[in-house]
């Protein structure tokens, strides 16, 4: 599985990340690092505690990084859940937090594939 | 994460410091601020975000010397333009791009870098540029001087008295407002006071003798000769410089009372810097050898323009005379024999630095350097020393201190960290809080002891603080600094030694003296209630004491103790007055008789084998008023009653009492004696 493969799996933009970053060595590293990044935690904890400014928080944190790597179909959703949580609760955060959670596990099993064909 | 895929893009090229949010980033800053080349900022932090930094890097001056770059995925404009007022220098948009994110902090690095160095260069041209023309209006005025056959000192005396005099009104008066610039101004353009006498006939100049009143006339020319070639230098009209050298040329021979020339100006219609320089003109003439006179002595002189011999000036101006005549000889002396002071340097740096007093980084190293020695004494006396700042909302803790307490050394908004609140309680706070701000800029100081939970065990605290006041002319509350001191150990034996001096060891009652004052601050406090006193002797306490034993007789007075106590409120007072006796006293609402009976029961009994009995004698504030003299002399001639009628009983004070004996008075010994007179 190279990269590519990867952000194709991912719903990513591999193209765009590599222009940016200019290294497919720190777009690796940091797509296996994506792994250990606690924001997505810190999301649904918040959510079940209801804390809705760490909430926020951690959604913009998401979207922050999906920037950075090109996530494009998680950013969309994260992006969307960060609006919906900018001033509190809304209605529409609910389903959002699933859609993020329906694409976080997208990221995390194509990462993870990756991780495993590189290794092995 | 954000912050790896930053730190990783700069990495190779830069040391990098990572703060996890604002409040961290603050205490790094205050911690590194000179060695800190450029702050990425996000906005978006928990507790203090980018904006509260930012407003913070302001306060302290940081941003002068510390280019920032803000993150931003939001690109909304009002954002954009706070943080561009913040100071901020550039943005870095998300997603990062490897290429721009180093591109802009690179760029802003140099660009600081260029600034301060051509700022620098500016500063060294606009200080040749003063010097030069400084040098030129010397040697302009030193070719009249010289056609005057003055030595060239007069100029310089003029220079140097016109800045002291200046300066001095400065300290006495608002009435005129000066810059720094101004002053400069006006003491070069004094320079040219005389520049007309080169219009002047040498003939007359020179004269050794008194001239004629035509020569006079001739001579009195000089000083509109002198307006009038400023005047015509067209080119350079608008200068201040002409403008202010016009005003002292043309106007330096006017009268405060109007009787100068050459227009006979009135008062303060004559411009100040031509009264000063006209007032400096004559004090060196006078002080001067001249070609048709000696040399005055400095007090002579003073004494002589104080006196109104020589002109009439502003009485302001002959104030500041006055207050300056002490050191003036010797001021002037210094200035002729030293070159220019270097402040036109100065005031290029004034003129760079838009005259606001901005943190150089010269300051800050100074800053830096104290702030070195400050936390290496911090650390050597092992005191809790704390800064508190209202906006931002931040307290401050030195390292030691925040390690005794328990507590980060950086708290914002440390009202509402709960470790702060654990450690202090909100009610404590506010009422410190309140304290400081009620202090004033002239007695800033506030001494205030509290507990202090130190690992959850209350500890007594003294804090001892300053207010900061700002400085403006109606001085707001902005903060305090001050020190904790542990007074735990000293004050608990304080209050012991109190305890012990104001109550009776064995029982641990309170003593005669010591009841006797609460009793009259409880009767002071509300004189409307109605008291009783009652003093109370046990019956045969000296039987027990004879055929038990003096430790037995201890046992009693304890038990009775501990039944005076069962038998009355916490806030009633038992005392122990005496060998065996013993003072109450409290407050009744309806029926004191009631009250006393109860107390007689709970006594009345056994301890041990010993049957207990006692007498009492009461007196009630209603029956005799509320003067304690009064009122235990009163219970006392009760209790003698209550003897008489054969112990074992209470007695009410009443009028019938008046003449009766007292129980504990020295007379008393005989009833206790057994024979009653």
């Amino acid at each position: 599985m190279t990269l590519q493969d990867c952000y194709a799996a991912l719903g990513g933009n591999y193209a765009d990340v590599s222009a940016r970053l200019h290294s497919d060595r720190l777009v690796q590293k940091f797509l296996l690092k994506y792994l250990d990044d606690p924001s997505f935690q810190q999301l649904c904890t918040a959510m079940e505690e209801k804390d809705y400014e760490l909430a926020f928080r951690a959604a913009h944190t998401i979207k922050g990084v999906c920037q950075n790597l090109s996530f494009t179909q998680l950013l969309d959703s994260s992006s969307q859940l960060s609006d919906a949580l900018r001033h509190g609760w809304t209605p529409e955060a609910d389903p959002l937090l699933e859609r993020v959670k329906a694409d976080q596990m997208t990221v995390t099993a194509a990462i993870q594939s990756f991780r495993e064909e590189s290794e092995g | 994460m954000n912050r790896s895929i930053l730190a990783d893009m700069l990495d190779s090229q830069y040391e990098i410091l990572e703060a996890e949010d604002g409040a961290a980033a603050i205490t790094m800053l205050q911690k590194h601020v000179l060695d800190i080349s450029l702050v990425l900022l996000d906005v978006v932090m928990p507790n203090v975000d980018g904006f509260e930094v930012l407003t913070v890097m302001n306060q302290k001056h940081w941003i002068d010397d510390i280019p920032v770059i803000m993150i931003s995925a939001e690109s909304g404009s009002t954002q954009v333009e706070r943080a561009y007022e913040l100071g901020v220098t550039d943005f870095i948009p998300r997603p990062f791009d490897t290429l721009i994110v180093r591109r802009r902090v690179n760029n802003t690095i140099l660009l600081l870098a260029k600034q301060k160095e051509l700022i620098g260069m500016l500063a060294d041209q606009i200080y040749e540029k003063e010097r030069m023309s400084s040098i030129m209006v010397d040697i302009l005025s030193h070719v009249v001087e010289f056609r005057n056959g003055e030595s060239g000192q007069h100029i310089i005396h003029v220079r140097t008295l016109t800045e002291i005099f200046l300066r001095q009104l400065q300290r006495k008066t608002d009435q005129y407002r000066f810059s720094q610039a101004d002053v400069a101004l006006i003491c070069t353009a004094s320079a040219l006071h005389d520049i007309g006498k080169i219009a002047v006939n040498e003939d007359i100049l020179n004269k050794p003798g008194r001239l004629t009143p035509e020569e006079f006339e001739l001579m009195k020319t000089h000083s509109l000769v002198g307006a009038e070639m400023l005047e015509n230098i067209s080119t350079y009209g608008n200068e201040p410089l002409v403008k202010t050298a016009y005003e002292i040329c043309r106007w330096h021979h006017e009268r405060y009372d109007g009787r100068g020339y050459p227009d006979g100006l009135v008062g303060d219609d004559i411009p100040i810097s031509a009264q000063i320089v006209a007032l400096a003109d004559v004090y060196d003439a006078l002080t001067s050898d001249r070609c048709y006179k000696k040399a005055f002595s400095h007090e002579t002189a003073v004494q002589m323009i104080l006196d109104g011999q020589c002109g009439v000036f502003n009485p302001l101006l002959l104030d500041c005379l006055r207050d300056v005549a002490p050191t003036l000889a010797e001021e002037l002396a210094r200035a002729s024999t030293q070159t220019r002071q270097p402040e036109p340097r100065q005031l290029s740096q004034e003129i760079i630095y838009h005259k606001d007093l901005l943190a150089s980084e010269r300051s800050l190293r100074l800053l830096d350097h104290e702030r070195m020695k400050y936390n290496f004494f911090a650390a050597m006396t092992e005191e809790i020393q704390f800064e508190y700042t209202v906006t931002p909302n931040m307290l401050t803790l030195s390292g030691w201190g925040a390690k005794k307490l328990g507590l980060d050394e950086v708290i914002m908004e440390p009202q509402k960290d709960e470790k702060v609140l654990r450690l202090i309680g909100a009610d404590t706070w506010r009422s410190i809080a309140n304290a400081l701000q009620v202090t004033s800029p002239e007695h800033p100081m506030t001494n205030y002891e509290c507990l202090l939970h130190l690992d959850g065990q209350p500890r007594w605290h003294r804090i001892i603080a300053q207010s900061m006041w700002s400085a403006e002319d109606s001085p707001s509350y902005v903060g305090a600094i001050g020190k904790i001191v542990d007074i735990h150990d000293s004050r608990v034996k304080l209050e012991d030694l109190e305890k012990r001096a104001s109550h009776d060891m064995l029982t641990g009652l309170l003593n005669h003296s010591s009841a006797k004052e609460l009793i009259r601050n409880k009767i002071k406090s509300n004189p409307k209630e109605a008291y009783l006193l009652v003093i109370l002797d046990l019956d045969q306490f000296k039987a027990a004491n004879d055929s038990f034993g003096h430790i037995f007789g201890d046992q009693v007075l304890i038990h009775v103790t501990k039944q005076l106590r069962q038998s009355t409120r916490r806030d009633d007072i038992v005392a122990r007055v005496g060998g065996d006796e013993f003072l109450i006293f409290l407050e009744y609402k309806t029926d004191a008789t009631q009250v006393v009976d109860r107390i007689f029961g709970a006594i009345t009994g056994h301890y041990k084998d010993f049957p207990l009995s006692v007498s009492m004698g009461v007196a009630c504030t209603n029956e005799v008023g509320g003067e304690y003299e009064k009122l235990f002399h009163a219970a006392d001639q009760a209790l003698y009653s209550a003897k008489r009628a054969g112990r074992r009983q209470y007695r009410f004070y009443d009028d019938s009492m008046r003449e009766t004996l007292s129980a504990i008075s020295p007379i008393d010994r005989d009833v206790k004696g057994g024979s009653p007179k």
